[in-house]
């Protein structure tokens, strides 16, 4: 309940913060609160992948980037008002696409007893047994973006 | 009700061994900046610190104290509130590694086993690899929050390095664990108790997790974040007082931490020879073993000096390079033999 309600706060601050790299910093504040959700559905694994690729290295890099441009508020050229009007449409059009979707999903009880399945050795077992294809795709799937980031960088 | 049935022992026990773990970590830390100077008179054939106590051993306390007493100072165009907070994060996250470790087998205190380990989670290493990745952001946010563009420079070296050397080390340690096969470190020491100590199997992987903690305690032959001919200083340029002492102490806890992590996952942790044969009482046998990985520990500290000491430092180019053109094939080389010798071992 603490934890959903940090995640909320701090979600909503990277939305209004005026500074970019507090907006970061908040970012990872909700990593974290989201990582203790999983810790509290007993799904360990998960939370510290989570942290380590989130928080850890993707995170870092934002930062990184951010902190070398060192946006200044006043520098901001003001963005234009069909623009803002623009942005509030569709992320309103996406807000009810959502509500839409999970109104009618079923949402079955948790309870963090009866679930192991976050535990590290049954998720190994699930992931490279029963959903080796998909596993395995999305590792090539990773791989080429990798390569194509590489490629886009090496022309200057 | 749920209030009454919390165990009380249990509660008492783990705070008492967090503040054990903690206060033995800062102890070790401040005695470390002893050590590093009477290893260095050593080495350069000087006396060291002997001024304050009986061979200087006062030293830590005298530099603490003028640490606290000094004035200190905020620059006005820094963020101030991320400016204190860049040596508060150094200091925590350097602090939260040791709950993973395992210290000592169980004693045996009024019929509770109690364990000497703060936390048995069966994802210790990863618990570990999360912490390292989030003692980026200390030096980071330090470094940004000076507003000086030398601090800057120096944060972002930090950050390149550590986030560089985070994946020789893990691709390290996933050889290590397909050996043991399992993420807990205790899982690990039991392991080399009833067996050869992991350095035995996995030297290269031991030689490249060892090159990997230089590179992320930032300490020399690696130190490049910081570098007083061309960055005036390094990311604590702006620091004074204790904050200064946060970021300086946080690197000698992390230099403890990882021995202590070197000690634990290469060398038996704290098991040492014919330690289920002496015949002694278990609590004793844990006494013993408490001591073993103690002086363990002591010794890769004193490696870490020595080679300080010894080496001279890279250039910043030839530390990436290092990384990522040599380090990173040869771990993943580490892992392919591993895993080739484990397959052939079944069959």
């Amino acid at each position: 309940m603490v934890l959903s309600v940090v995640a909320l706060v701090s979600a909503l601050g990277v939305v209004l913060s005026k500074n970019p790299v507090t907006s970061v910093l908040c970012l990872i504040i909700t990593f974290f609160t989201i990582a203790g959700h999983y810790i509290m559905m007993n799904a360990q694994f998960l939370a510290v992948v989570h942290i380590i690729v989130y928080a850890g290295a993707i995170m870092v890099l934002f930062l990184y980037v951010l902190m070398l441009m060192n946006l200044n508020a006043e520098l901001e050229p003001q963005k234009r008002n069909w623009l803002k009007y623009a942005g509030a449409i569709s992320g309103g059009a996406l807000l009810v696409v959502l509500v839409a979707a999970l109104r009618d999903a079923s949402m079955p009880a948790l309870s963090a007893e009866s679930t192991d399945i976050g535990l590290i050795k049954n998720l190994g077992m699930l992931l490279f047994k029963q959903y080796v294809v998909p596993f395995e795709v999305s590792s090539i799937l990773f791989l080429s973006a990798m390569v194509g980031a590489v490629v886009i960088g090496k022309k200057d | 009700m749920t209030l009454l049935s919390i165990d009380w022992f249990f509660i008492i026990e783990k705070v008492l061994l967090i503040s054990g773990v903690l206060v033995l970590s800062l102890v070790v830390a401040m005695y470390s900046t002893w050590g590093e100077r009477k290893v260095a008179a050593w080495i350069q054939d000087r006396f060291g610190p002997n001024r304050a106590g009986f061979m200087g051993l006062l030293q830590p306390l005298a530099d603490g104290g003028k640490l606290f007493f000094k004035e200190e100072i905020i620059p006005s165009t820094s963020n101030r509130f991320l400016f204190i907070l860049g040596p508060s994060i150094a200091m925590l996250v350097a602090c939260m590694t040791s709950a993973v470790i395992p210290w000592g087998d169980t004693l045996v205190i009024a019929g509770r086993p109690v364990s000497l380990q703060i936390a048995d989670v069966n994802i210790g290493i990863l618990f570990i690899f999360g912490v390292v990745s989030m003692g980026v952001y200390g030096i980071m946010i330090g470094g940004w929050a000076s507003n000086n563009k030398f601090s800057l420079l120096a944060s972002v070296r930090a950050a390149s390095q550590i986030i560089s050397y985070e994946l020789p080390m893990g691709l390290a340690l996933i050889a290590l664990l397909m050996l043991t096969g399992s993420l807990s470190l205790k899982d690990i020491v039991e392991q080399q108790r009833h067996g050869l100590w992991n350095v035995v199997y996995q030297p290269l992987g031991f030689f490249i997790f060892l090159i990997c903690a230089f590179a992320e305690c930032n300490r020399a032959p690696f130190d490049l974040p910081e570098a007083e001919n061309e960055l005036n200083g390094g990311y604590h340029l702006e620091y004074s007082s204790m904050k200064l002492g946060f970021f300086l102490f946080a690197e000698y806890i992390n230099m403890f931490i990882s021995s202590a992590l070197i000690a634990t996952m290469y060398f038996g942790g704290y098991a040492f020879p014919w330690m289920d044969s002496l015949g002694l009482d278990p609590n004793i046998v844990t006494i013993l073993g408490f001591l073993a990985l103690f002086i363990k520990t002591l010794f890769f500290i004193f490696f870490f000096m020595w080679v300080r000491w010894t080496v001279p430092r890279f250039r910043y180019d030839q530390l990436m390079r290092l990384g990522w053109k040599i380090m990173i094939p040869l771990a993943l080389f580490n892992m392919l033999i591993t895993g080739a010798l484990i397959l052939a071992r079944q069959q």
